[in-house]
């Protein structure tokens, strides 16, 4: 899956996960601006490695801070 | 500048110099402040000034009945298991002063291993200085670069740091979600090393793990399995060697992690395990080879308190007793606890917020009786916890005793009608 279709889909999978209705851009940071704690980091980890069927390992964890990051992440992952 | 340990940092940026590197810890030390302020005896620093038996000690001056340890099997004043750490004081001294590969094995080390291995009828037996040296050591050195963990979230922090110490690719999955886990599995690349970690009871709800399938869908995906089994051991399964056993797939484990520090009465930590190389983790392991060995008298104390664990039937009975008649009693005072039923020796009593439940640690610590204050990030799901964890050696009135002081404390701060 190409990067525009990759990012079409977390965008929908992210919509639940951002109750505050924060406007997304590459840069938006999961622990700043959508205020994500470690339990919606882990929910919402499990979402995209469903939907993808990727695992994001903790140690690929550590190295995403933004959407634009996990983005990028995602379409690495899925080779 | 700081005066004392509960008060945060002002101004934060320290005249002349950098950031304290202490900032960091000033949410947590408003929390504190914040709740001793209104009066709160402070939950963790808590001092058993005279220890009376397994059950009972005299805490800030009260005597109070002990429902927060995890002597499960009152092992700690066991008439042989005293006598023989005594008398190892007195043949090997007080220390090894070295490290189990030097000068640290004593024949006392080579003898708790021994016993070990006839209490899991297992081949190889490992004993670290502490359980959580255990996990660290076996953990990091067994999976890494390029091998995978798959493991339960709500493991303990051991198991985080020993995934942490070591350079394997790190796969948390759901609480007990056999599903969850299998996925995972699946997705590991082919030829990369599969470590699947699991614990046989989670020791803050005190819930059990589905061993059997999970144990089973691990080795179908190829993957090896450690089990901690550190809140189970003496307790259950039919010979006391934990949950593996209860549910009749230990044969399948390749390696059990436990610890002293629990039935046996003392500390320390081991392995177990039937892999025909496991002895070259006497070598390989860090945390092992780099501290000192556990002291004569302690060795001592395990060995003969494991040898008796083998023949605790009649004990393991009265335990599970207690834990199905004070898990009925709490219920049916209203208390919301973690498991529906009493799955081990822990029952956690769900607290609604921080605030109200060191208020009723408090209360319940005037009543007489000491529990566990447990907290994030301690605890899943952000739950404050009262842990209760029986002893096979509190009596039936004991646990009467305890039921009704709960009923009081819980009245008393508003948690139950």
């Amino acid at each position: 899956m190409n990067r525009e279709d990759t990012a079409a889909k977390i965008a929908a999978l992210i919509a639940p996960f951002n109750k505050k209705g924060v406007a997304i851009t590459d840069a938006t940071t999961f622990a700043g601006d959508l205020e994500f704690d470690s339990l919606t980091v882990m929910d919402f980890v499990a979402e995209i490695e469903d939907a993808f069927d990727i695992i994001i390992s903790m140690n690929a964890q550590a190295e995403i801070e933004t959407y634009g990051q996990l983005v990028d992440a995602v379409v690495r992952l899925q080779g | 500048m700081s005066e004392g340990i509960n008060e945060a940092d002002r101004p934060q940026v320290l005249e002349g110099a950098g950031t304290d590197l202490f900032s960091k810890f000033d949410p947590l030390i408003e929390m504190r402040r914040s709740l001793l302020a209104t009066g709160q005896e402070d939950p963790f620093s808590l001092v058993m000034e005279r220890v009376i038996s397994p059950t009972i000690a005299v805490c800030n001056g009260r005597e109070t009945i002990l429902l927060g340890t995890y002597n499960y099997m009152g092992m700690t004043f066991d008439p042989d298991v005293i006598e023989a750490g005594k008398q190892a004081l007195d043949d090997y001294g007080a220390g090894t002063t070295g490290s189990r590969v030097l000068n640290g094995t004593y024949a006392g080390h080579k003898a708790v291993e021994q016993a070990l291995c006839e209490f899991y009828a297992m081949d190889h037996a490992m004993v670290f200085s502490t359980g959580y040296q255990a996990n660290l050591g076996i953990i990091s050195t067994i999976a890494g670069k390029g091998d995978y963990i798959v493991l339960d979230i709500d493991s303990h922090a051991s198991i985080w740091d020993g995934c942490k110490l070591g350079d394997a690719e790190i796969v948390p999955f759901k609480h007990n979600d056999i599903e969850a886990m299998e996925k995972r599995l699946k997705r590991i690349p082919a030829g990369a090393g599969k470590l699947v970690i699991l614990e046989g009871v989670y020791s803050m709800l005190g819930d059990i793990a589905p061993l059997k399938e999970m144990v089973r869908v691990a080795k179908e995906n190829g993957a090896m399995v450690l089990v901690d089994e550190a809140h189970s051991m003496g307790f259950i399964g039919p010979n006391g060697r934990g949950v593996a056993e209860d549910q009749g797939c230990l044969d399948e484990v390749d390696f059990v992690i436990g610890t002293f520090s629990k039935s046996v009465g003392t500390v320390g930590g081991f392995c177990v395990s039937n892999h025909p190389k496991f002895e070259i983790m006497r070598l390989v392991c860090r945390p092992y080879v780099f501290t000192a060995s556990l002291p004569p008298s302690v060795v001592a104390t395990a060995a003969t308190s494991i040898r008796k664990l083998m023949h605790g039937s009649n004990k393991r009975a009265h335990l599970w007793e207690n834990s199905k008649v004070l898990h009925q009693g709490l219920r049916e005072a209203g208390f919301q606890l973690g498991t529906a039923e009493p799955q081990s020796a822990i029952i956690a009593v769900i607290m609604p917020d921080l605030e109200r439940g060191a208020a009723m640690w408090e209360a319940l610590l005037k009543e007489g009786l000491y529990v566990n204050l447990a907290r994030p990030p301690a605890t899943p799901a952000n739950m404050t916890l009262l842990r209760c964890s029986l002893c096979a050696e509190h009596t039936f009135e004991q646990v009467q005793t305890i039921i009704g002081m709960f009923k009081r404390a819980g009245a008393k701060v508003g948690i139950i009608g």
